[in-house]
């Protein structure tokens, strides 16, 4: 046996990618809803999609908070009835904010679904955001904020956003103390009857789905006075700043810096935006990657280095990001840049190429697998509002890009002064 | 799926990199609703083989545990699991590097080290499996033991260290609390290591004789899971790890930690903004009957935003802004823990008394049945959705044939339904003993 040599493989660049199609079914009041019924564990994901991110918000905070206070008490039951008859079933229902939607979910074990529905139902229709509930909302976020300001990450993810959006624009805005201060109910309120329970929704399904999930759905949102989303978003102008370089001090004892570089990046429609997915892998997006080589592996500076494209619907943003030694943060940022102008003034390697078309063909292998991946790779389709031709693309965008096309997306978006450079001690 | 995990702080070292991954909650099973089928055997250097199939899905998982965690190092050389995990990873005997022929094959890896056991797994196409046979029996043959590789790793594990336990605020409490509760087991220490300066001052020769001792083939468990073939499995084994020479079977004998006899408190003032306060009860090793109570009283008090302290503290009283119960899963005898950052301007004897009298409460009423139930539904629960991943599945059968038995990952939810309002009433009592405790208050400095 010839342990030198690797045995034989099969290049995943050659395999057949298949996204599993979904159902759909449309409710009552014209809600509709996406499902993937796959999988042999009893189990269930349910998620409903609201236009309510902060997009929406005329002030900061409240569509966070509004999300939040979902769970914190309706007409018939308080937050701790609530929060029992989710858990008595060992039930997960969350919600979350994001830019320009707001969810509330379920995971749960299939056969307690027709428990949760009206339990999930009843937030929607008929939350109340008790007063005290929001000044311990208020209390407690503020808190927290005070304890992730000491921490250059996080100050350092605020930060850069705001200089790549502007302040004002929802993708750069960020949670101050004194908005969380004046938040009120009435706003709250307002916020809810208006995104919530006359909102737009979308569904998304998936996991053992009972026989009757139809009518177990439309029993209980169908009646509703929700509206189908249209994913239609009014316009927001970003006012990025003008100055591109910064240094903050944090904290005086700080033993690492927080690096942040960005600069502005088209949304999923854009036509290079497949086969920059390509490049960005090369160049950051995995452990194989040029930075993670050359700035962990050889030197050392930083536990991690990642670069990405923010997931974002309208516009968006490439990153690179990594904490780094105190007195190495210059360094890592010059390393970065230098291993930009490597690709564009060399041809990636011809075994390089195929090593990350390999790797991410096996990635999105491994990641179709289970109805919760396979419905959360639809969700981002859906809500980018694509369709399977996305996918389908991005296969062949892998497969079929070349180092030349790679050299000219490098030369178009890699070059150091375009980027918004931060670090935090 | 890191929701789902029901011990919920980072005493594990996620390595090599810091994707999440759900290995948190190194604990039970599911019996009624989804059976993990494995067949298990034994190769001639001591090699022990699990085979979990799984034809549903096209990938395959290699996962190759080894028995040894943070617990089995020298006192004056902590850090070292963790960091020879790191260099797992610099080249092999007759592979030079590790990653690229695996990310050639279209797959994936990482590793994470416990206090307990240290957990390489690597996920690929089905197809192209022996990829991963190749790899990881070579390093299991033989590291390279490169100076460079020794080099970069110290630095990148430096790196890791400031990030997560230094730069961070309240990122040392718990190598305060370890060293509080355990005055003689090596759960003293973290698995990042007390100290930078012992990762700084690891030596080559010190890898190559932790090598020895440790990654031997009848110090590893592997399994393989996926859609594979347990015949074709059984021979890629015999084929690549077979040859291995034995090595020397590692006898564990740990100092073992005296009974707590009385009360134990430490007080630390650092640059945060806020107080907080940790307690530590002693619990019972992991296959203890009494374990399962344990988890599930850690689940009454803390678990979610209906339980106990949560409702009472944060709540109703307006004590803490957050507070958490859970306990920390190891195999020897852990530690069950509250934690919880104080609500500004409250005072910590005030805040204190408060948990105290939730104790009281639950020493003299016990649960219900219905809360009982609900905690017992949520064990069965985020059992079944941990099961949803391959690699968790195949992780999870080696943690429980280091354990001793890999078919209770079939069989542990009957334990834990087995758990009455009897034993936990006694249970309560025997862990909620005053000099059985530890309490660390963390002040802020600035008040």
């Amino acid at each position: 046996m010839n342990r030198k040599s690797a045995p034989k493989i099969t290049e995943a660049v050659n395999f057949t990618l298949n996204l599993k199609p979904y159902e759909t079914l449309v409710l009552d009041n014209g809600v509709k809803v996406y499902a993937i019924n796959e999988g042999p564990q009893d189990i269930i994901q349910i998620e409903i999609v609201f236009s309510a991110g902060n997009w929406f918000e005329n002030k900061n905070g409240i569509a966070g908070a509004t999300n939040f206070m979902l769970k914190n008490g309706t007409t018939q039951k308080t937050a701790l009835q609530i929060n029992e008859a989710f858990e008595y079933y060992g039930t997960f229902c969350s919600r979350h904010c994001y830019n320009e939607t707001a969810t509330l979910s379920l995971h749960t074990l299939t056969k307690y679904l027709h428990h949760l529905l009206p339990v999930m139902q009843e937030l929607i229709s008929d939350s109340v955001f008790p007063e005290n509930e929001l000044e311990l909302f208020k209390q407690n976020s503020l808190q927290k904020l005070t304890v992730n300001l000491r921490n250059a990450e996080f100050v350092a993810g605020r930060l850069i956003d705001s200089y790549v959006y502007g302040e004002n624009h929802p993708y750069g805005i960020y949670t101050r103390p004194d908005t969380l201060e004046q938040l009120t109910v009435e706003e709250l309120k307002l916020f809810y009857n208006q995104y919530y329970l006359n909102g737009e929704a979308v569904l998304f399904v998936s996991g053992n789905l009972p026989e009757k999930i139809f009518e177990l759905l439309n029993n209980n949102f169908g009646k509703l006075s929700l509206k189908p989303a249209t994913f239609h978003y009014p316009a927001k102008v970003a006012t990025p700043s003008i100055v591109k370089k910064y240094r903050i001090e944090n904290d005086k004892t700080s033993v690492q810096g927080a690096i942040r570089l960005a600069q502005p990046f088209p949304n999923r429609h854009h036509p290079d935006f497949k086969k920059v997915m390509l490049l960005n892998c090369l160049f950051g997006g995995f452990f194989g990657s040029r930075l993670m080589s050359n700035i962990r592996e050889d030197k050392g500076f930083t536990y991690g280095i990642y670069s990405y494209i923010q997931n974002h619907l309208q516009q968006s943003a490439w990153l690179i990001s990594t904490e780094a030694g105190k007195d190495v943060c210059e360094a890592t940022i010059s390393e970065v840049y230098k291993e930009m102008k490597a690709l564009t003034q060399k041809h990636v390697g011809k075994d390089e190429l195929l090593l990350v078309k390999n790797y991410m063909m096996g990635t999105i292998l491994g990641d179709l697998n289970g109805p919760f991946q396979i419905m959360g790779r639809w969700k981002n389709i859906i809500l980018n509002q694509l369709d399977e031709t996305y996918f389908y693309d991005s296969v062949k965008a892998i497969k079929e890009t070349t180092a030349e096309e790679l050299m000219e997306l490098s030369k178009k978006y890699l070059s150091p002064e375009q980027f918004y450079e931060l670090v935090v001690y | 799926m890191k929701i789902y995990s029901k011990s919920l702080i980072n005493f594990v070292v996620l390595e090599k990199i810091f994707q999440v991954i759900n290995i948190f909650n190194v604990c039970c099973r599911i019996t009624t609703l989804f059976m993990i089928n494995f067949e298990r055997f034994i190769l001639s250097n001591g090699l022990r083989l699990l085979v979990h199939t799984d034809k549903s899905t096209p990938m395959a998982v290699v996962n190759v545990l080894y028995d040894v965690g943070a617990k089995d190092e020298n006192p004056h050389k902590t850090g070292f699991a963790h960091l020879f995990e790191h260099l797992m990873f610099g080249g092999s005997i007759n592979i030079p590097v590790y990653d690229e022929p695996l990310q050639q094959a279209g797959g994936e890896n990482n590793a994470f080290t416990t206090n307990d056991f240290t957990n390489y797994f690597c996920q690929l196409p089905a197809e192209n499996i022996e990829t991963a046979f190749w790899l990881e029996s070579d390093r299991m043959l033989s590291l390279a033991f490169s100076k460079k590789s020794l080099e970069v790793q110290r630095k990148v594990v430096c790196e890791e260290f400031k990030e997560n336990y230094i730069n961070k605020p309240y990122g040392d409490v718990w190598h305060k609390l370890r060293e509080l509760a355990y005055s003689t087991h090596p759960y003293r220490w973290m698995t990042i290591g007390k100290e930078l300066k012992h990762v700084e001052d690891a030596s080559l020769e010190d890898v190559k004789g932790f090598f020895h001792k440790f990654y031997t083939p009848a110090n590893a468990i592997l399994v393989v899971a996926g859609n594979v073939d347990v015949v074709q499995v059984k021979l890629l084994a015999e084929k690549w790890f077979g040859p291995i020479p034995n090595g020397e079977k590692y006898e564990r004998k740990l100092p073992v930690e005296p009974p707590q006899t009385a009360p134990r408190k430490l007080e630390v003032k650092a640059d945060v903004p806020l107080d907080a306060i940790y307690k530590c009860w002693h619990i019972y090793p992991r296959l203890d009957d009494k374990y399962y109570t344990a988890d599930l009283i850690t689940d009454v008090l803390g678990g979610g935003a209906s339980s106990r302290l949560f409702n009472a503290l944060v709540k109703d009283k307006k004590l803490f802004s957050n507070i958490n119960c859970y306990h920390l899963g190891s195999t020897d005898a852990g530690l069950l823990v509250i934690d919880g950052k104080l609500v500004k301007g409250v005072e910590m004897k005030i805040a204190e008394a408060a948990i105290d009298e939730e104790i009281m409460k639950l020493l003299e009423k016990g649960v219900s049945e219905t809360e009982l139930e609900k905690v017992k539904n949520k064990t069965e629960s985020a059992m079944v959705f941990e099961d949803i991943g391959l690699a968790n599945r195949a992780s999870s059968i080696a943690i429980y044939e280091l354990l001793g038995d890999a078919s209770l990952v079939n069989t542990e939810l009957d334990k834990y339904k087995a758990v009455t309002t009897a034993s936990i009433a006694m249970v309560s009592k025997e862990i909620f003993n005053e000099n059985n405790c530890s309490t660390l208050y963390y002040l802020s400095k600035t008040i």
